[in-house]
């Protein structure tokens, strides 16, 4: 059960997951699944609801942290347009793997906040788009959703109400860049995943043209609780402009890998050593990327930072997805680096030239030094190459792209000049 | 199968398919589902199926060409029986995703992307699983093995071809 003392609050989004069968009905709604939502459909208003958001100070937990009682509220009213709630379940940043526990473990949960959510924006039709690879999680959410419908949970007049969703699972087909929200969109319709120039926004213009909102997974697993204790009993979780609990997805060279949610505010050091079991070789990690692959690296000297937006982007980084890859002093930067320049190569849509043509430079450069067959000026190629593409494109994917290639220039020219050397002796 | 020129869905498929049109605004956007249904129906997505497919949808050709060329969990070539997809991004190259694929491909004896010759197994590297701390993450026929090492694999692939006997 989730505390209504914030100061004693344990999990918001992992409260049910440990418990067996979480997934059927029965067992969810023993363990207080749509226990409130009747409250929600009779008491509370869209203005109501948006403003509980709001005050609770819940960001966007897929990546960018953007506000999501603000992104509620950019939804024009009576347009005449339907509006579509779109769950952004795509999961595919390097590192990232909290969504699909909630999914797999707990898919009632996600299906509350979507049907609070779709009240709060009166929304008809609700998808989630969930990565293809994901077809176990997706069966899961299918099975949740079909017992939800024979509950009168979902459908037609929602528990007596005048309130009617139809929520459907929509599974991608291996394309990273539909995690970009106008590339999800694009893709819901059946096309390439291509982003769309910005404005206009998804809230004005997005799925056929209507409005739409699009939302990470733990983000609308939040708003039961948010909407059951209020906003306030959020915002007094975590520390102020980054409140509530956050579930960071640790991987690489620690001894426990796995999701743990934990106040926003906690620091790296306390998450890897108290609760990863600390790093596989040595007691200094080398390398910490902080949100998935797309963000800057920390080095040792960033390893009391504490786990906040505004900290990470303090630190010359971002919080993103909270997907913490670790690397101990075993890992080799430079193949590492080849790696994701790799990833990115492979995932660019290919609209924009800055971003279709330099992430292959990129990789074929890395490639090079990587083997041994570089030279220094590859260093200004690479360093020339990567400024040059970040924030010229339509997308952010570019800008991820150069992340690893500048943090690799910027902490360990020495390694790839020794690398240099080494190869050409 | 996929090979023969007049291919068509079955009567309970088309029937899903006029279902699945419904829950969308356009009926274009039933074209992934559609497609993962054909992968799932013909073992691959041939030029006849593809073509099945627009038909199906009432869409042209080069617009389903367009799709499946982009996603890459849409073949157009069959693979082996078993496909196991080995994931060697950052999470798992960090531990052991490069050495477990390349145990795989010395011990089935082909290269990455290929298929065994009597077309039980295919191998092939993909992008981030999602699912890292299961590092190194092997998905086989889509179902995900996590923490998974040359032992492993080497019981799996002993294990069905001795089914196949």
């Amino acid at each position: 059960m989730i505390s209504s003392d914030p100061k004693q609050v344990k999990a918001i989004c992992f409260d049910r997951i440990h418990i067996e069968n979480q997934t059927s009905l029965n067992i969810a709604r023993k363990n207080g699944a749509y226990a409130f939502l009747p409250t929600v459909l009779k008491d509370f208003d869209n203005e109501r609801i948006v403003d509980e958001v709001k005050k609770s100070g819940l960001r966007g937990r897929g990546g960018a942290g953007f506000p999501t009682g603000l992104k509620w509220s950019f939804v024009p009213r009576n347009t005449g347009k339907p509006t579509y709630l779109l769950c952004n379940a795509d999961e595919g940043e390097p590192g990232t793997f909290k969504d699909r526990d909630i999914m797999r473990f707990d898919p009632h949960l996600l299906i509350e906040g979507m049907i609070m959510a779709g009240f709060a924006l009166g929304v008809h039709d609700a998808y989630i788009y969930i990565r293809g690879e994901f077809l176990h999680e997706a069966n899961v959410m299918d099975a949740a959703i079909e017992e939800a419908y024979a509950a009168n949970l979902l459908g037609e007049n929602i528990l007596g109400s005048n309130f009617s969703m139809n929520l459907t699972v929509h599974r991608g087909a291996g394309a990273y860049i539909c995690g970009e929200e106008t590339a999800l969109i694009e893709s819901l319709e059946g096309r390439p995943g291509r982003p769309r120039f910005k404005p206009p926004f998804p809230a004005i213009e997005g799925f056929y043209r209507c409005p739409t909102v699009v939302n990470n997974v733990e983000t609308l697993a939040t708003i039961p609780a948010i909407l059951e204790f209020g906003g306030d009993w959020h915002a007094a979780i975590g520390v102020p402009n980054n409140t509530g609990m956050k579930i960071f997805s640790v991987s690489g060279h620690v001894n426990k890998p796995g999701n743990y949610e934990v106040p926003m505010g906690t620091s790296l050091k306390v998450l890897i050593e108290e609760y990863c079991g600390g790093l596989q070789h040595g007691t200094v990690p080398k390398v910490i990327i902080p949100g998935g692959s797309s963000t800057p690296w920390l080095v040792a000297e960033h390893y009391d930072t504490p786990l906040t937006y505004d900290a990470m982007m303090k630190a010359g980084s971002m919080l993103g997805s909270g997907a913490i890859i670790v690397m101990d002093e075993t890992a080799d930067v430079i193949a590492l680096t080849r790696r994701l320049a790799h990833f990115y190569a492979h995932e660019s849509c290919g609209q924009c030239s800055p971003c279709r043509e330099g992430t292959g430079w990129l990789e074929r450069v890395m490639t090079r030094v990587e083997n041994g067959q570089g030279c220094e000026e590859d260093l200004t190629v690479l360093h020339d190459a990567a400024t040059h593409m970040a924030g010229r494109t339509i997308c952010a994917l570019a800008d991820g792209a150069a992340a690893p290639i500048l943090s690799l220039l910027k902490h360990f020219p020495d390694e790839v000049r020794e690398r240099l050397m080494e190869k050409a002796a | 199968m996929s090979s023969e020129e007049n291919v068509c869905f079955s009567p309970s498929r088309l029937q899903e398919i006029d279902v699945l049109v419904k829950k969308y605004p356009g009926k274009r956007s039933a074209l992934l589902p559609v497609l993962h249904m054909a992968q799932k129906d013909f073992g691959y997505l041939s030029m006849p199926v593809q073509q099945l497919v627009a038909d199906t949808l009432g869409l042209r050709l080069m617009v389903v060409r367009e799709v499946v060329t982009f996603y890459t969990m849409f073949r157009e070539k069959p693979c082996g029986t078993y496909l196991l997809e080995v994931c060697t991004n950052a999470g798992c190259m960090l531990n052991g995703g490069n050495e477990l694929l390349a145990h795989m491909t010395e011990s089935l004896g082909i290269q990455v992307g290929e298929t065994t010759p009597d077309g039980m197994f295919t191998v092939t590297e993909v992008e981030c699983a999602g699912a890292c701390a299961g590092a190194p993450v092997v998905q086989i026929n889509n179902a995900y093995h996590e923490k998974v090492d040359a032992a492993y694999i080497d019981a799996f692939i002993t294990k069905v071809k001795g089914d196949q006997l």
